[in-house]
This record gives structure tokens, C-alpha cells and sequence, in this order.
């Protein structure tokens, strides 16, 4: 812990900016309801109101306050991509290192059905699998989570067998520690630099994958407020932008509002994981 | 036998083997469905006798591993069988959006895969340059970026300020070349940006990987020009590992074209695909998505035996 303080004190620029954004975004995320001017689905204004008071970022084709959806949307799009993430991780972590530490047969069932799923491009694969249970959130997030931990297995089983060759773990397995205590305590801390950015790469790969689930409409379904499907709902908008008025030109900004907040978000976490990652390799400038 | 050919054997064989167990995979997607799909189509009003008809011309009445094979038989032939929703033989709806997204896919790479390795060598060339600093930036801003954002980012530009390009690209095959060109270059720009940031920098990796090699130093100090040393000397050593990364982005391409087809209203596979998962059709769902999966599934093999080839050791065995 001290560590990584004394470490936050010298982090580049970049890492910053990534930290503030992501407090920004977090802060939306839970005090969502205490922020956002309007209540999320209720229509309080006429149609593609402009961008005025009170309504500082217009109101949507039903006459929703963009503002307050966007607010509502950080919490739902973020919330569900963390669950996913962290389910994603608890799947293929844990599947990993058993198949690093057990090997044998479960080694090889593991990985052949990970190959399997790993042929098939995941949008693909996604699309499939909500075309037979359809697009509930539950659905989705376990679809993608299952689909996700592929990845995870991978690393974490890679990472594992690495340490597994040390010898502080023979040590330990002719010291008679059961699996458990291996896996806890030996491999774990060794693995967690590598397996923390990578959760900040799954994060932004799930949250895009969400969205642009929701931008097909098969993600999150309305009136749920969500970025991806807000950005499907004020597309039309775009073509009648004209940049000649500030009133016009706030159409061809609807869509991007919401994109340029995943776009944020996404570029705010690769900031983060780039400094991790630098941190954790032990390279210095 | 040359082992170079028996690893190339090998390999087909394994992709071969991975896309027959992708067809298991998605056949039994439509097996999972709940319910009785000729109860489902005919309603709850069908007799028995209908019901009947309906299982037999569509061979539901068969075991499922007979019905596999049938249905096999017939993709590999083009037949797809029929939409669920409407009747229709989904070969119909599929050929020519099909050809649609191939050639929509191939547009942005024939952009994409010259300007990257271009690109990706004048990196290497000037590396540490702000050139070189601005490229890495963009990747960054490439792999965050979704598909929608560079999208609707170059409509608002081009379409819509300065009135370059169209905004939909509602064009079929029956169009001229270069009105079809024109008409695709909008989504065919989007997904070479996204694209091209990785081909760039595994390009300019791979070559300044190589510059420290003693071959490389021996051509600098015989006075050769620096572009020469690149271009002529490290260029074709940096050959596999530069392919491997264009093949594996062309796969991502075609997957990345589901999303950029419906921003664009391009009348491609993806459209279709993405209309029938709301509607839940099912049959062209699977008729999708196994032509998806099979051109990905392709498109890996392909980088992993072009890299095999690309390596002068294995051509060479001792």
C-alpha cells in the first residue's frame, strides 16, 4: 500500500489525468440520483429542446433531460461493465490457476473449450448466444462474461505456470502446503501486478463491447439510460447539424456526447494501465 | 516430406478441424431454442397434419445428427435453408450482402495496409520524432475509441460541414465502381483509422527490433542511406512478424464491419445479422454468423501459415 502511494507521488502526467477522469466518472456513477437535475426516464420538457436553461444539454426525442440521462447512463453502463469484468475475472482467474497448479486433464479440457470460444470472433459469438435467450441484463452480462474470461484464463494460467517453476513453490509443495495455501499465498501476489492491469484492459474491452451492444440496440434496453443506446437515439440528429447557429449545431453534437463520454472513460483507464504496467515491468525512465 | 510443408499440413489441418467444430457449435445454437419451432412459425391454431408437413419438409422429424449434416451438406453448397421470419432461402438474402461487406472490408484494407506499413516505417525511421510520438498517441486513441465515435466524428466533418461525402452509403453491387467507391468511403476511412493504428506500431516495432542487429550496423557504417538500410535490409526480415499482425487485423475487420455497416446504413452482412438477432430469426443468424466466423477463422490460419513461410529458418532446416 505505501508502496504504491510513494509511487503515486512521482506518476507522470498522463496517470493523473487518468486518476482525475476516473474519479469524475466514479463520483457521477454513485451520487447519481443527488446530481442529475431531472429524475432519468421522466419526460419534463418539450422535444429536442435546445441547449438552455434549465435543460443545459437539451432534452431528447421524448423529451428526457440529456444531461440527467448522461449522469443515469454512467452509472448503468460503468456498473454493469464492472460487474461483468469482475465476474469475468473470478471465472477465468480462478479456471487458470487451477489448470496452471492441477495440469492434467483439467488442463486440457479447460483449454481446448477456451480455444473453441476463442475461434469465434466474440461479437459474433455474443450476438448468437442473445439471439437464443434474448437481451435481458443478466443475460448479458453472463454471456459476456463467459466470453471475456477466455482471455483471463489465458493469462492467468500463463502467469501461473511461470511462477510455478520457481523454487520458492517447490519449496513449498515439499514443505506439504495444500493447494489452497499454493495458490493464495505463493502464486497470488506474484501474479497480481499483471493481473491488475489486465483488469483494466477487460474493463475497457467489456465496456465497449456493452456499448456497442446498446448502439445495435441488443445491449441495455430502454428507457434505461445508457450511453450506447443513447448514442443510437440522437443519431439521426447528426445530419441536421449546421454549424452556421449555436442552436443547430448542438444536433451533430447529441451523438457525440454520449460516445465522447465512452471514449473518455476508455481512454481516461488505458492512461491508468499504461502507468501500472510501467510500474510493474520495473523499467525506468 | 519437407517439414516446412508437414508444420503448413498441420496447421490447415487444425483450422480445418476448428471450423468444424465452430459449425457443431453454432448448428446447435438453434437446438438450445426453447420451444418447438414449427408450433412457433405455424402458430398455436396448426392441426396436427400441418405440424406434420411443416417438421418433414424441414427435415425436424430427422435426429439431430442427421439434421447436422443436412444442414452442413448444404452451407458448404451456399444453401443456407430458409428465414424463419418470412420463408424466404436465406442464400437470396445473403449473397449479395454478403459480397457487400467483402468488398467494403477489402476497401479499408487495400487503404489500411500500405499507408500503415508506410506509416510504421517512417516511425522507425524517425523514431523519437514528435512524428513518431504522435503515432503512438493515436494508438491509444485508437484502441479507445468505439467504432460509433470515429464514425459519427467524420460524418460531422466530412458529410455534414463540409459536404464531401455522403453520410449513407445505401449502395448495392448494381452501382458503378467508382460511385460505389465514393459512396463507401466514409465507413471504409472509419475502419482503416481503427485499424491502422496497431499494424502501424507492430511495423515499427518489428523494424526497430531490428535495427540492433549486427547486419544492420555493418550496412550503416558501408554509408548506405538510412531509408535504404530499412526499406532493403530489415524490411524483408520484419516480414512475419508484419503480416501476422495485417492478417489479424484484417480478421478483426471483417467483425468490426457489423458495427460501421449500421452507422452507415450499408447494406452489408452485419445489417442483416444485427436485424435478425432482434427479430430473432434464427436460421439467418446462424447462416451469418458462420460465414463471419469461417472468414475470421480463415483469415487467422492464413497469418499463422504465412508467418511460417515468411521465416527463412524454417524454409532452411539443418
Amino acid at each position: 500500500m505505501y508502496y504504491w502511494l510513494s509511487q503515486l507521488r512521482e506518476a507522470p502526467v498522463s496517470a493523473w489525468i487518468g486518476i482525475v477522469l476516473i474519479g469524475f466518472f466514479s463520483i457521477l456513477a454513485i451520487f447519481a440520483p443527488l446530481i442529475a437535475p431531472f429524475p432519468e426516464i421522466a419526460v419534463v420538457g418539450p422535444q429536442y429542446h435546445a441547449w438552455a436553461a434549465p435543460h443545459y444539454l437539451g432534452t431528447d426525442g421524448l423529451g428526457r433531460d440529456v444531461m440527467s440521462r448522461l449522469i443515469f447512463g454512467a452509472r448503468n453502463t460503468v456498473g454493469i461493465a464492472l460487474a461483468t469484468t469482475i465476474l469475468a475475472f473470478l471465472l477465468g482467474g480462478i479456471t487458470g490457476l487451477l489448470a496452471a497448479t492441477l495440469g492434467g486433464w483439467f488442463d486440457m479440457i479447460s483449454s481446448r473449450i477456451v480455444d473453441i470460444l476463442m475461434a469465434i470472433p466474440s461479437l459474433i459469438f455474443a450476438l448468437m448466444i442473445l439471439t437464443i435467450t434474448g437481451t435481458s441484463v443478466l443475460s448479458l452480462i453472463l454471456v459476456i462474461a463467459v466470453l471475456d474470461s477466455t482471455r483471463v484464463y489465458r493469462l492467468s494460467r500463463a502467469v501461473a505456470q511461470d511462477i510455478l517453476t520457481m523454487d520458492y513453490i517447490e519449496v513449498a509443495r515439499m514443505r506439504g502446503e495444500g493447494l489452497p495455501w499454493l495458490i493464495r499465498r505463493e502464486v497470488l501476489p506474484n501474479a497480481a501486478a499483471p493481473l491488475i492491469a489486465e483488469f483494466g484492459l477487460r474493463f475497457c474491452f467489456v465496456f465497449l463491447f456493452i456499448s456497442a451492444l446498446s448502439f445495435l440496440g441488443l445491449g441495455l434496453q430502454p428507457p434505461t439510460a445508457d450511453w450506447g443506446s443513447m448514442v443510437r437515439e440522437s443519431a439521426k440528429l447528426i445530419s441536421f447539424a449546421n454549424f452556421s447557429t449555436w442552436q443547430t449545431a448542438t444536433f451533430g453534437l447529441a451523438p457525440l456526447l454520449p460516445a465522447g463520454a465512452i471514449a473518455l472513460l476508455t481512454v481516461a483507464v488505458n492512461l491508468v494501465v499504461d502507468w501500472v504496467l510501467h510500474i510493474s515491468s520495473g523499467l525506468k525512465e | 516430406m519437407q517439414p516446412i510443408l508437414k508444420i503448413i499440413l498441420s496447421r490447415l489441418m487444425m483450422g480445418l478441424l476448428t471450423l468444424l467444430i465452430v459449425t457443431v457449435v453454432i448448428f446447435s445454437a438453434v437446438e438450445l431454442l426453447p420451444g418447438d419451432i414449427a408450433t412457433e412459425t405455424l402458430g398455436q391454431s396448426a392441426t396436427p397434419e400441418t405440424l406434420a408437413a411443416f417438421r418433414s419438409k424441414f427435415n425436424l422429424d430427422q435426429p439431430v445428427h442427421v439434421r447436422y449434416g443436412l444442414w452442413l451438406a448444404g452451407a458448404v453448397q451456399g444453401d443456407f435453408g430458409v428465414s424463419l421470419s418470412n420463408q424466404r432461402p436465406i442464400a437470396e438474402l445473403i449473397q449479395s450482402r454478403a459480397g457487400n461487406t467483402f468488398f467494403l472490408a477489402g476497401y479499408a484494407a487495400a487503404i489500411a495496409v500500405p499507408l500503415a506499413i508506410l506509416l510504421g516505417l517512417v516511425a522507425a525511421l524517425y523514431r523519437n520524432s514528435a512524428f513518431d510520438r504522435m503515432i503512438s498517441g493515436t494508438t491509444l486513441v485508437a484502441i479507445s475509441f468505439p467504432e460509433f465515435f470515429v464514425a459519427y466524428i467524420l460524418i460531422l466533418i466530412f458529410s455534414v460541414t463540409l459536404g464531401w461525402f455522403p453520410s449513407l452509403a445505401d449502395v448495392d453491387g448494381s452501382a458503378p465502381l467508382p460511385e460505389r467507391l465514393y459512396r463507401t468511403f466514409l465507413p471504409a476511412l472509419t475502419m482503416t483509422l481503427i485499424v491502422m493504428a496497431h499494424m502501424m506500431r507492430m511495423t515499427r516495432a518489428a523494424i526497430i527490433n531490428l535495427l540492433a542487429s549486427p547486419y544492420i550496423e555493418m550496412a550503416e557504417l558501408k554509408g548506405i542511406k538510412r531509408w535504404r538500410v530499412i526499406a532493403v535490409h530489415a524490411l524483408p526480415n520484419a516480414m512475419a512478424p508484419i503480416i501476422t499482425v495485417v492478417a489479424l487485423n484484417l480478421a478483426y475487420l471483417i467483425v468490426g464491419v457489423v458495427l460501421v455497416e449500421v452507422v452507415f446504413v450499408y447494406p452489408g452482412l452485419g445489417q442483416l445479422l444485427v436485424d435478425a438477432v432482434s427479430n430473432r430469426d434464427v436460421t439467418v443468424v446462424q447462416a451469418a454468423c458462420l460465414i463471419f466466423a469461417a472468414t475470421y477463422i480463415l483469415l487467422n490460419m492464413a497469418a499463422d501459415i504465412l508467418s511460417i513461410i515468411a521465416n527463412p529458418k524454417l524454409l532452411h532446416p539443418r
